[in-house]
């Protein structure tokens, strides 16, 4: 069964048709990469796996998005679960105006854990799958700005696991990085792999071949095409897909 | 996964509860800010009439009506503002279109904002000591409007700037581009995008200008003169100041109430008023620019 | 023609940049004319400049504060040993005592002869403290004249007492005023903080844009209302409330004036805390909501903490209105001079001294200048706050 599935969604921002007709699943443990030109849809579409566009007014949603068999759309649903277990990377770092330790320590704070001991082992466990332990081991009481722009956003991908999702979206969460920090993000992105389910929004093609199993190309509120990445970058099937990877626009 | 659902539910009951006090509390506030205007408009609207805005104030200013004080709180209001709304508005220009950011820049920024700071009863004294007593002035129109202007200066400055700085620096650039001036670029360009904004600031400073007491207890304002002003050198009575003597210190302070409820509901009546004008400018140009 | 516009430009420029240093120059003249009167005020005796104060030639004693002489004039102090003299009870001898020790034959129809009559009384008196008006001493006069000390800063800023125009001394102490200011300041914000910053929150997070549309303009147009017509509402609508709910002697207290003032507080409250709670960037709400934090929690644990320097820039404006608020304090505290104990007693503000009491006092006299100088401590207190709110509302948030 698929991790995660939308099936036949369409969403309007007033009278914007955002997106159409869309449907797309995914298994645990891949990396999928959303690619397309900007404005095609691509963070709409990850926002609809945690219900981030239920913040923004006039929004209408159609069709089902489900999450390890369930429609999370339903009102049975739990949001602050749902969002529980499946973490969120923006495309800025954004961590929160605290120290770098209650920066990771929130996601469990705020869901009711109280555990001492299990909050310091899971920083600690979160930062290391971040990459970022040995550099902020000694100064965890420090603010979150005082980190290079790279560090916040490693710290903010720490800040996504430690509430242990199975899913991580990640909205071009290197798009204000430079090269080194952004090979950094890329290692640790193939890296989660084997226990998290990583959905990750680029418009950087190389990107996406280098870390994602399966790519989706978006065109205008569309799902283009759908494949494995390899056969996306080599034999695409659709022209519009072909254009877009040659680089003859967007 | 029971205990998740516990916490979810702790979640939803915590944030119930505080946003209901939220809510309760804003109500409270609401209710007694609305209550004050309330309170004044219906206790203030039987004394209003024809006769209590355009007669003197009679039997020791327990009858009779107003009219000396509301032509004494319109001469102040005027005087400030010619005063006040050109300097005001050229030091605005100064200070967004030509001054870069420096030293020089933030001294100004901070001096103005002091002065924004200053109690209303020091630019009394001050305003007693240079223009009534240095400069000869005397108890005067002149000396008041001056005080009062000073004291509206920082609003009109702070307000020209806002309104400046939200003109887009495409419109300077192109003008600029196209040959124009600097001078020609502000006149032509920014200030007709800025002026209904610029308009209002100005709008909303006579409303707080026409309420100002302390400023004027020492420059101009006196406690009964039953006549209208000659010249600028004349004493008026104004409305804040006649409210405060005749609900504190009047010759008959119970039998001068309906006149004290009067004079606080044409006060509030101003202040609504310079609001509601103020933000039918901005609508108005904001209608006209869209199309 | 080109030349000339360049003139003109120049021309212009210059208007803009004289303009723009009004304000500047305003604040300094505002700092020169109040403090060169304010400050003169310590080369100053608190008694008047035409009474003479005098003693026998033999007394030892030749300075005498002003606190002395009101102690004497009050039967406090009765022997010149408690002030450093003889051990000889004090004789005070003012006009009303002229009239009873000396004839009207002795003194002359018109007073004529009352100066040598005065004369030889302190010279023939030992004990005698002489305190009279300087027209009826001899030129030739055989006493010895007491210097009174000036008024010195720490007597102005520590006298618990304020009496400008007492009789025999002024009584110049400015405690209970700067106390009395900061009790009602106090008071106002431990009201007004809680429901603005509550107002704010709700404003700014939880209420939709059509109740937030109604509510803005109410709050703007309650900025607007004069402080008279508060301080109107206050004498007629708290100060019987607060007189009636505490079972008062008088409603006007500290209490009444913490009300009307915490109310006049909201509105910059308010309007400044509810800006800086809305320039919380989205991302930062989103990135505490996709980690599963309900609204509450990302209110309490982000948005207020990320606004937290701009909420105390709101505080301390507000404080800084409060301290100046003249009008409606003025007319709700009850304006009695004495070091506050409660808020359930009547005080006194600095700014409602100097409006009550500026239109009485004689131009350029020691309580005219008292007032000055209580216009300066004004200055400074609201000077300070204005650079701290300065300080914070310029302080980066990274
Ligand atoms: N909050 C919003 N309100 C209204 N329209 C939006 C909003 N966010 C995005 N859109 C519109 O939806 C379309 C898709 O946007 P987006 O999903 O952000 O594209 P992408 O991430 O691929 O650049 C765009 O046309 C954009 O203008
Ligand atoms: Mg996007």
């Amino acid at each position: 069964m698929a991790k995660l599935s939308a099936n036949k969604v369409n969403l309007f921002y007033g009278d914007n048709h955002a997106l159409k007709d869309v449907t797309l699943k995914m298994d645990a443990n891949t990396v999928t990469a959303f690619i397309g030109p900007s404005g095609c849809g691509k963070s709409t579409f990850l926002r609809l796996f945690n219900r981030m566009n239920d913040l923004i007014p006039h929004v209408r949603i159609e069709g089902d998005i489900v999450v390890d068999g369930e429609d999370i759309y339903s009102k049975e649903v739990s949001v602050d679960l749902l969002r529980k277990n499946i973490g969120m990377v923006f495309q800025k770092p954004n961590p929160f105006p605290k120290s770098i330790f209650e920066n990771v320590a929130y996601g469990m704070r705020v869901n009711g854990i109280r555990d001492k001991h299990y909050i310091n082992e899971r920083v600690e466990t979160s930062l290391k799958q971040a990459s970022l332990w040995t550099e902020v081991k000694d100064k965890l009481k420090k603010s979150a700005f005082e980190l290079s722009g790279g560090q916040q956003q490693r710290l903010c991908i720490a800040r996504a696991l430690a509430i242990e999702p199975s899913v991580v979206l990640m909205d071009e969460p290197t798009s204000a990085l430079d090269p080194l920090a952004t090979h950094k993000i890329e290692e640790l992105v193939f890296n989660l792999k084997a226990d998290y389910t990583i959905v990750i929004v680029t418009h950087n093609m190389q990107q996406a071949a280098r870390v994602s199993d399966k790519t989706a190309f978006f065109y205008l509120g569309e799902l283009i095409e759908y494949d494995d990445t390899n056969n996306i970058f080599t034999k695409p099937r659709e022209i519009t897909t072909q254009n877009y990877i040659t680089g003859r626009f967007g | 996964m029971d205990k998740a659902h516990k916490i979810i539910r702790q979640k939803k009951v915590s944030q119930g509860i505080a946003f209901s006090i939220f809510g309760i509390i804003t109500s409270i506030v609401v209710l007694i800010l609305c209550g004050i205007l309330y309170f004044i408009f219906v206790r203030g609207w039987p004394a209003m009439s024809w006769k209590f805005l355009t007669s003197m104030p009679t039997n020791g200013m327990t009858d009779g009506g107003i009219y000396p004080a509301i032509i004494g709180t319109f001469c102040l209001i005027g005087g400030s503002m010619l005063f006040a709304f050109p300097i005001g508005v050229l030091s605005g220009i100064y200070l967004n279109e030509y001054l870069l950011d420096g030293k020089l820049k933030s001294f100004i920024n901070m001096m103005t904002n002091n002065l924004a700071g200053v109690p209303s009863i020091v630019f009394g004294l001050f305003g007693m000591a240079l223009f009534v007593n240095k400069l000869k002035f005397g108890d005067s129109i002149l000396a008041g409007s001056l005080t009062l202007g000073l004291l509206a200066l920082p609003v009109i400055i702070r307000t020209t700037e806002e309104a400046l700085k939200s003109v887009d620096d495409a419109y300077r650039i192109a003008s600029l581009a196209l040959g124009a001036s600097k001078l020609q670029t502000v006149r032509k360009v920014v200030l007709p995008i800025a002026f209904p904004n610029i308009l209002t600031g100005l709008i909303l400073s006579v409303g707080r200008v026409s309420g100002e007491t302390a400023p004027i207890l020492f420059t101009v304002a006196a406690y009964f003169l039953p006549r209208l002003p000659h010249s600028i050198y004349d004493q008026v009575m104004a409305l804040p100041y006649h409210l405060y003597v005749i609900c504190t210190s009047g010759t008959d302070i119970v039998a001068s109430r309906k006149m004290a409820y009067g004079t606080a509901l044409v006060l509030i009546l101003i202040v609504l008023i310079s609001n509601i004008l103020a933000g039918i400018v901005r609508s108005y140009f904001t209608r006209k620019n869209k199309i | 023609m080109r030349r000339l516009r360049k003139i003109i430009e120049k021309i212009v420029e210059g208007v803009l940049a004289m303009s723009a240093a009004i304000t500047s120059i305003t604040v300094l003249l505002i700092i020169i004319f109040l403090f060169d009167e304010g400050l003169s005020i310590f080369s100053k005796k608190p008694v008047d400049d035409d009474t003479v104060i005098a003693v026998n030639s033999s007394n030892p004693v030749s300075k005498l504060t002003g606190l002395q002489i009101k102690d004497i004039f009050d039967q406090k102090i009765t022997n010149w040993k408690q002030i450093g003299g003889k051990n000889d009870s004090i004789k005070l001898f003012r006009l009303d005592e002229a009239g009873t020790t000396f004839t009207e034959q002795q003194m002359g129809s018109n007073f004529e002869r009352l100066a040598i009559c005065v004369d030889s009384y302190v010279v023939r008196t030992p004990g005698v403290l002489l305190y009279f008006s300087s027209k009826y001493i001899p030129k030739d006069f055989h006493g010895k004249r007491i210097e009174i000390a000036n008024i010195t800063p720490y007597s102005f800023l520590m006298g618990k007492q304020w009496f400008p125009t007492a009789q025999p001394v002024a009584q110049l102490g400015v405690l209970p005023l700067i106390l009395g200011t900061l009790w009602v300041t106090l008071g106002a914000i431990l009201f007004a903080l809680p429901f603005g910053l509550a107002t704010a929150i709700f404003m700014a997070e939880i209420a939709n844009h059509k109740v937030r549309n109604y509510l803005k303009p109410v709050v703007e147009l309650l900025a607007g209302i004069p402080s008279v017509v508060y301080g109107f509402f206050g004498l007629i609508v708290i100060v019987p409330a607060v007189q009636k709910i505490f079972n008062l002697p008088v409603g006007e207290s500290g209490l009444a004036g913490s009300i009307v003032l915490g109310i006049m507080a909201l509105p910059t409250i308010i309007t400044i805390s509810e800006d800086a709670l809305r320039t919380t960037p989205r991302a930062l709400k989103e990135a505490s909501l996709a980690l599963g934090a309900s609204h509450w929690q990302t209110i309490r644990r982000v948005i207020v903490p990320y606004a937290s320097s701009g909420i105390t820039a709101a505080i301390i404006l507000g404080i800084g209105r409060a301290i100046g608020e003249t009008m409606a304090v003025l007319m709700v505290t009850g304006n009695a001079a004495v070091i506050p104990h409660s808020y359930f007693e009547p005080l006194r503000t600095i700014p409602a001294t100097i409006a009550a009491e500026l239109g009485e006092a004689a131009y350029g006299g020691l309580h005219f200048k008292a007032l000055f100088a209580l216009g300066c401590i004004l200055f400074i207190m609201t000077f300070i706050i204005n650079l701290i709110f300065e300080f914070i509302a310029k302080k980066k948030k990274y």
